[in-house]
């Protein structure tokens, strides 16, 4: 009877006990707004992990930017189905514990509908089992490690990009096809996960596709290293035909400059599978005639992109607002945002306008196909993201200050991939070596 | 034979690397040494005094360079910034925050530097941003040596191979001579030595604290300066060196200058036989000295045991 003759006013009493209700609903597991099926909600709270400080911050900024300048274009729209959406962003710099601890906070204090979960694969590994556990849709927006699907079923957690093999399987085919006669390389990759699982996925693909290839030197400096004079010096001793260096970020940048004044380029070819991210930064100081790799189908000038006028809006936002153009982190946050969008569209689809229940949106991501500024990506079954690669080789253009790619090849996802079910550590030993001759046709850059 | 010449000159390729990072290492090393000899506080912003050096420099010379200046000015500008910024942040720390601390728990003082470390770090941020800043000019313009590898040559830059040795050897030898031969350097010693009997001969401590914290300053300021043409100054650049720094202090011994150079060489030569010879132990072997080291002597190479005082 309490509130009888007041128009609706609440007592104290029960001002507490509904705040107390509402908070306790946050607190539990699964217990935003949405999932309690509380209908449309007031907005739509993304929780977005990436690298806000310490080193990777260089690669982890730009997707920040990416995420906000999306966020704002989705707004001005009307939101997703209506909904605006609001970016939660949290620091990765500190560690897997703390992305864990945020994971938990964003969830139980936060309650956001939705969370990118990140960029360093120790932190998705972290993350994706906390997805089933906290029962929260998560996009794994940019970690490569291929053992987060192959190891492991998640119902909640979804990949919106390729993973560490095709990234690297892709760079290693265009090498043995612009360089079939390769007898010896040497590799210098940062001393953390991705640096050594990338090179057990090139060794292990190379011994299958070019068994007897020499490793000369496996060199690991540490993840955040500024100085590689010593391993410089010594790859110019061993003179290999190759170095391959899966590195990023600002130790890419600092390996470029050192190997440049060093005159490492002028002596071997280098293969770097992620150095379209470094190529503004480091500017001419990267010769022409190495390999670069794009994690993915990413390149602001993309030969064959699949709608070019999406393409160039992209450019054109990124680079009239950060005076930059869009690295593949970039490319990474746009698939997440998009595959968002495309999910969330596709769940109140299904449901015939109505808001979905996180596990009706966790279950729309399984098979969902939504495009990228690029091509468009598929999720597979496994929760596995289906995306191009492109690689190519650096050349120097007139029209921009830094290296540009040229002969590249799209490597169709289907063809790099791990199938589902399989892991890549045994696939990658049964290639055949005549993959190399069925690659398709290389693109030259064009101004 | 041919084993033999062939591995002859890799340990003399070694050698030469490990001297340059020595060299590198032994600048910010010196300087954290420095202050805590006479301060007795281990500043873990010493870090961000070396970033901030290293990214002053660099902002200074790309200014200079896009105002047409030749690029041997470079090296001059990379001086001049290591003394801008320990003579404004030198002074600006030593007197609102270390001078408070002076008598309080170590641990205590560990925490309040690490506090202004995170600060510093965060500063970097606003104002150069996260995007790699560097500045080679100096590094370009000095060009490449080749050095003799059998019937091979492989190519050192000058900058490394004479610049940052030199420095290094430069910066030794005026430290000692300052602290050994100059009235200023003994006021000093005798500061770092016993302060109260320092005050009681009538040196005004507090003047030398200052002194000194600001020299310690320009000192990590300078070992990023020098290492902005060879490196990528990116956040965290601080946080990696100062972790080094304490490796070489601890090994030096507390407060001991001629200590931090060898110190610097072992670990700059270790790591560069490492790399040469089992990789994988490169990032231990600075470490795995340190500990060596500090087993036999808990003081460090040059230390000296402390009588405690009851």
């Amino acid at each position: 009877m309490a509130g009888t003759g007041r128009a609706g006013m609440l007592t104290r009493r029960e001002a507490l006990i509904g705040a107390g209700a509402a908070g306790a609903s946050l607190m539990l597991p699964g217990g935003s707004a949405w999932a309690q099926g509380a209908g449309k909600p007031a907005e739509l709270k993304v929780g977005i992990a990436t690298y806000l400080s310490g080193p990777a911050s260089v690669f982890g900024v730009p997707g920040r930017q990416t995420a906000e300048m999306l966020f704002d274009e989705i707004n001005a729209a009307g939101g997703i189905s209506g909904v605006k959406v609001r970016p939660i962003f949290v620091d990765e710099g500190p560690g897997v514990d703390h992305v864990v601890g945020e994971y938990r906070r964003l969830v139980q204090s936060e309650g956001v509908h939705l969370i990118f979960a990140a960029i360093s694969s120790a932190d998705c590994i972290a993350c994706a089992p906390l997805s089933d556990e906290l029962k929260r849709p998560t996009l794994l927006w940019d970690c490569g490690t291929q053992r987060i699907f192959e190891d492991n079923r998640y119902t909640y957690a979804f990949r919106t990009q390729a993973n560490a093999t095709p990234e690297i399987l892709a760079a290693l085919l265009y090498l043995l096809k612009v360089k079939p006669d390769i007898k010896s390389i040497a590799v210098i990759n940062q001393d953390y996960a991705w640096g050594r699982d990338s090179w057990d996925i090139f060794r292990t693909a190379m011994n299958t596709l070019k068994p007897g290839v020499k490793v000369s030197a496996e060199l690991f400096p540490r993840f955040g290293a500024t100085d590689f004079s010593t391993e410089i010096t010594r790859v110019l001793a061993l003179r290999p035909d190759v170095v391959l260096s899966t590195s990023w970020g600002g130790d890419l940048d600092a390996l470029i400059r050192q190997a440049s004044d060093r005159k490492l380029f002028e002596r071997s070819t280098f293969v770097m599978p992620l150095a379209e991210s470094s190529l503004q930064r480091v500017g001419k100081a990267l010769p022409a005639g190495h390999i670069v790799g794009a994690r993915g189908d990413h390149w602001f000038l993309h030969p064959s992109p699949a709608d070019p006028e999406r393409l160039k809006r992209f450019n054109d936002s990124y680079r009239a607002k950060y005076n930059a153009w869009p690295i593949y982190p970039c490319f990474h946050m746009a698939q997440a945002v998009s595959a968002m969008k495309a999910g969330i569209e596709k769940a109140v689809a299904a449901k015939g306008g109505g808001w979905p229940t996180d596990a009706e949106l966790a279950a729309a991501f399984k098979g969902l196909e939504f495009p990228s500024p690029t091509a468009s990506v598929r999720i597979r079954e496994d929760g596995q993201g289906l995306e191009n690669q492109l690689i190519g080789t650096t050349l120097h253009s007139d029209k921009y200050p830094f290296p540009v790619l040229t002969d590249m090849i799209v490597f169709p996802a289907e063809t790099v991939t791990t199938p589902v079910g399989q892991k890549s550590a045994d696939w990658l030993k049964m290639l055949s070596p005549d993959m190399v001759a069925k690659l398709p046709q290389a693109q030259a850059f064009k101004s | 034979m041919a084993w033999l010449s062939e591995n002859g000159i890799l340990v003399g390729l070694a050698l030469l690397d490990g001297l340059s990072y020595a060299a590198a290492v032994f600048m910010v090393a010196v300087g954290l040494n420095l202050v805590f000899g006479v301060l007795r506080v281990l500043n873990v912003a010493h870090g961000s005094l070396y970033a901030i050096g290293g990214y002053a420099a660099a902002s200074l010379g790309l200014f200079a360079m896009s105002l047409g200046a030749p690029p041997w000015l470079g090296l001059p500008i990379l001086l001049a910034a290591a003394v801008l910024v320990g003579a404004v942040l030198g002074p600006l720390i030593e007197r609102f925050l270390l001078r408070r601390m002076q008598d309080r728990e170590p641990v205590l003082q560990l925490l309040v530097t690490f506090a202004l470390f995170m600060i510093l770090e965060d500063l970097q941020k606003l104002v150069w941003g996260v995007q790699p800043v560097v500045f080679d000019a100096p590094l370009k313009w000095l060009g490449t040596v080749d050095v003799p590898f059998g019937q091979d040559v492989i190519p050192f830059t000058a900058y490394q191979l004479y610049v940052l040795p030199g420095v290094a050897l430069a910066t030794l030898a005026i430290l000692a001579y300052v602290l050994r031969y100059t009235l200023t350097g003994r006021m000093v010693v005798a500061v770092t030595v016993d302060r109260e009997a320092a005050r009681a001969m009538g040196i005004d401590a507090a003047k030398v604290t200052m002194l000194t914290f600001t020299v310690g300053a320009a000192l990590a300021a300078l070992g990023g300066a020098l290492a902005a043409p060879t490196v990528s100054l990116v956040p965290g650049v601080g946080a990696s060196t100062i972790v080094l720094s304490f490796a070489v202090v601890a090994t030096a011994g507390l407060g001991q200058i001629e200590g931090a150079a060898l110190a610097a060489l072992l670990i700059g030569l270790g790591r560069s036989f490492a790399v040469y010879v089992a990789p994988e132990f490169e990032v231990v072997v600075p470490y795995a000295i340190m500990v060596a080291v500090l087993l036999f002597r808990p003081q460090g190479l040059f230390g000296v045991a402390e009588t405690r005082r009851i």
